[in-house]
């Protein structure tokens, strides 16, 4: 079975060490985590966990299903990305006096739909929001001027289809 | 007004008393019906062991001569009675001694608790005596972990530790309490805790799962029955029994399978797996129908995945969602409780005999007694065998002890040729293969059952592990039976060697203490055996004993265990020798 990209979600109770738990099943089968996530998600008190990895869909079966199997994980999901719309931000930390000297910085800024977050006298702050391609080359333009730091958030991912927590939770309530 | 006060009062003293944290954990064990607990003290949990002193007429503690042995005296204990075991530590090293046990009941589903002491909340991550990370430690072998930091949150925490250790797929629960939380008062009620929302151990069973699995078993021709210790902890003993009575199902077991059925039910084929029987493996191979009840398809029962039953539809009953597809693809996986979904598969299944398919058992059971059983069993050779120890021992307890096993050769022997007509009384280091298992265990199964007689039977290796234990035996005079199966090796190990590392014997020669002097010391009555005429007599004087008793048996040293499923061949290419 061919390896691919999945975004596997996990809706979960906001406890202490449930990241560990999670992550310790990746860890269990040898999987590098790509990129995580965890914030708040649509329901009140319940944790959402955005995990890419690459692999094939028999390993990310099994490792939802493990997951599931923790006493606090509502519920997971795994998705391909045809399956999701998902995003990344990145900041780039860049010295103010190339926004000046260099022109091709600012046609970068306009073609890439960057936002300028801040400028400072030392330096600016450019924000990227796009998928990994689009920050990917973003960061080859701006590499050759000099970049002082970068940093890359993981996906955030929301399935085309329905995750059906609230109607689990419903349940739940009525037992 | 006044009223209203009095009724205040009078609620307040019913349901909450201010107590410190250490007495609100006895309180909430108290509540949780245990009486009896394993353990060892030290500074993070000395105020829990203070209170412990004030309860003793209510809690019993025993004092193992190692944490490792208290998580196996527990485990014994939850096997053999089905109830939550307790077991008690400090934190650092006393907590990661506990690590093994946790593991072990993990991966065999055993219900266990582990307490822990910690160091005072304020000294948490700055590297303090004794400190130890033993939530993060403990997190890939536990089914759930928690860490109170104040008394508060103890009774909904140890009652939520309760309901998770026993529900569903039973699994081991570490509770790791800081020493300024046992110290707090509060005012303390409880209640158990009956579910959590995001928790749902018994699956509803799928009717038409069930449906789709009765016209598949009324279809088959060559069905055939794996059973593991989903049934026994599912408590499905009599519905497993009815199927394989009423569709005239030949049943195999899993190694923790065994004692869910009784050994001499005509139906009851044998042992599957790495050194199970011969026909039930390969014969694996062969039926068009595998019906796996509370299993979870091991590497030891399969053997190559690849030509694993790939002739027969498989139908799998499992509680827990995560093991169905998860090394065997199935046709059918039945979701729930196996008495439920048994229950329910039970009136739609139609009777049977199977005559013709189970007469291919016997035909393989009779080349395997002519090859294997019958040199075991009765050797004609001058040295013991593992093989007729155990048939003594089925001799003298006529089929009915509980029999303890640690891991290696013996274990395997035990589990192909040890009799029982009762469950939950094959009690053995399954999943984990955890040397040093067996002698701690045997004093939990024995605690747990007083009733009935418990044998222990450890090879020399796994037996210096634990051996420490015996202290607890002389200690509380446990009337356990523990019989060393001697070979001056660590004889799997060994085999392997010979047979898989052209006899390079590094490091499996076992230069052995007198074990029966050993036994002497701790004031327990023991006794060696090297001689075939000797054997019979003593076992009956061991099993008639009221005290607990050590008996060494010296067998044959380069003896190996057949059949046997080289690691990674496939069930049906099992070796007779």
């Amino acid at each position: 079975m061919d390896k691919k990209w999945f975004t596997i979600s996990v809706y979960s109770e906001n406890n202490v060490g449930l990241l560990n738990r999670i992550s310790g099943i990746f860890l269990k089968r040898h999987v590098n985590i790509e990129s995580l996530n965890v914030s708040k998600s649509e329901i009140d008190n319940v944790s959402k966990f955005t995990v890419v990895n690459f692999i094939t869909e028999e390993t990310a079966h099994k490792i939802v299903g493990q997951i599931e199997r923790q006493v606090e994980v509502i519920k997971a999901f795994y998705h391909t990305d045809e399956e999701t719309i998902y995003q990344e931000s990145a900041l780039f930390k860049i010295a103010s006096d190339l926004l000046f000297d260099e022109r091709q910085i600012q046609n970068i800024i306009k073609e890439s739909n960057a936002q300028i977050v801040t400028v400072a006298r030392e330096f600016f702050v450019l924000a990227k929001t796009g998928r990994r391609g689009e920050i990917d080359e973003m960061h080859q333009l701006l590499k050759p001027f000099g970049i002082m730091q970068f940093v890359r958030s993981g996906r955030i991912a929301v399935s085309k289809a329905e995750m059906p927590i609230t109607a689990l939770l419903n349940e739940f309530q009525e037992h | 007004m006044e009223t209203t006060r009095e009724k205040k009062t009078e609620q307040s003293k019913t349901n909450t008393i201010k107590i410190s944290g250490a007495e609100a954990i006895i309180h909430c064990l108290l509540a949780e019906g245990v009486d009896l607990i394993y353990g060892y003290p030290g500074g993070a949990i000395m105020p829990v062991y203070d209170e412990l002193y004030k309860f003793q007429d209510k809690l019993t503690h025993i004092l193992t001569r190692h944490e490792q042995g208290a998580t196996h005296a527990a485990q014994g204990f939850a096997r053999v009675t089905g109830k939550v075991g307790v077991a008690m530590a400090t934190s650092g090293p006393g907590a990661t001694n506990l690590v093994t046990g946790l593991a072990d009941a993990q991966i065999d589903s055993t219900p266990m608790i582990c307490i822990t002491g910690q160091v005072p909340r304020h000294l948490l991550g700055s590297d303090a005596f004794q400190e130890t990370d033993i939530i993060g430690i403990s997190t890939p072998v536990t089914k759930w972990n928690y860490q109170i930091t104040h008394a508060a949150e103890i009774p909904e925490i140890i009652a939520k530790a309760f309901y998770i250790a026993k529900s569903g797929r039973p699994g081991p629960v570490l509770i790791d309490i800081t020493k300024n939380a046992q110290f707090e008062e509060f005012d303390f009620s409880y209640k158990p805790c009956t579910r959590i929302r995001s928790y749902n151990p018994v699956p509803k069973p799928d009717v038409k799962a069930i449906d789709i699995a009765a016209s598949l078993i009324n279809a088959a021709k060559k069905p055939f029955i794996v059973y593991g210790q989903g049934v026994i902890l599912g408590q499905a003993e009599e519905q497993l029994k009815a199927l394989v009575e009423k569709a005239g199902i030949p049943a195999a077991w899993t190694i923790l399978g065994l004692s869910a059925m009784d050994t001499e039910h005509p139906l009851n084929v044998g042992m599957v797996g790495m050194h199970g029987n011969y026909g039930p493996n390969v014969l694996t191979n062969e039926c068009d129908l595998l019906i796996a009840i509370g299993m979870r398809f091991d590497d030891r029962v399969t053997g190559s995945l690849e030509t694993y039953a790939k002739q027969a539809k498989i139908i799998h009953f499992e509680i827990d969602p995560a093991e169905i597809n998860k090394n065997v693809k199935v046709d059918i996986g039945v979701l729930g409780n196996a008495k439920e979904t048994l229950e329910l598969l039970l009136p739609k299944v139609k009777e049977n005999s199977h005559e013709e398919w189970h007469n291919l058992f016997k035909e393989k059971h009779e080349i395997e007694f002519d090859t294997v059983i019958k040199n075991d069993l009765f050797p004609n050779k001058s040295g013991l065998t593992m093989g007729e120890v155990i048939e003594e021992i089925n001799l003298a307890s006529k089929n009915k002890a509980v029999i303890v096993t640690d891991v290696g050769q013996h274990q395997m022997v035990a589990c192909r040729y040890a009799k029982f007509n009762q469950t939950k009384s094959n009690i053995t280091s399954g999943g984990l293969g955890t040397m040093g298992f067996a002698l701690p265990a045997a004093i939990g199964a024995k605690m747990g059952a007083m009733d009935r007689e418990v044998v222990a039977i450890i090879g020399d290796g796994g037996y210096q592990m634990t051996i420490q234990e015996l202290g607890v035996i002389f200690q509380h005079q446990v009337p356990v039976k523990i019989v060393v199966l001697n070979n001056d090796h660590l004889g799997m190990v060994r085999q392997w060697q010979e047979l898989f590392f052209e006899k390079r014997y590094a490091s499996t020669v076992m230069v052995n203490p007198d074990f029966v002097k050993i036994a002497e010391g701790y004031h327990i009555k023991s006794k060696r055996v090297s001689e075939r005429n000797d054997l019979k007599a003593t076992i009956q004087e061991m099993m008639a004993s009221k005290e607990p008793y050590f008996l060494e048996v010296k067998v044959e040293k380069e003896d190996n265990v057949f059949p046997m499923i080289p690691s990674g061949a496939s069930v049906s290419d099992i070796r007779l020798k």
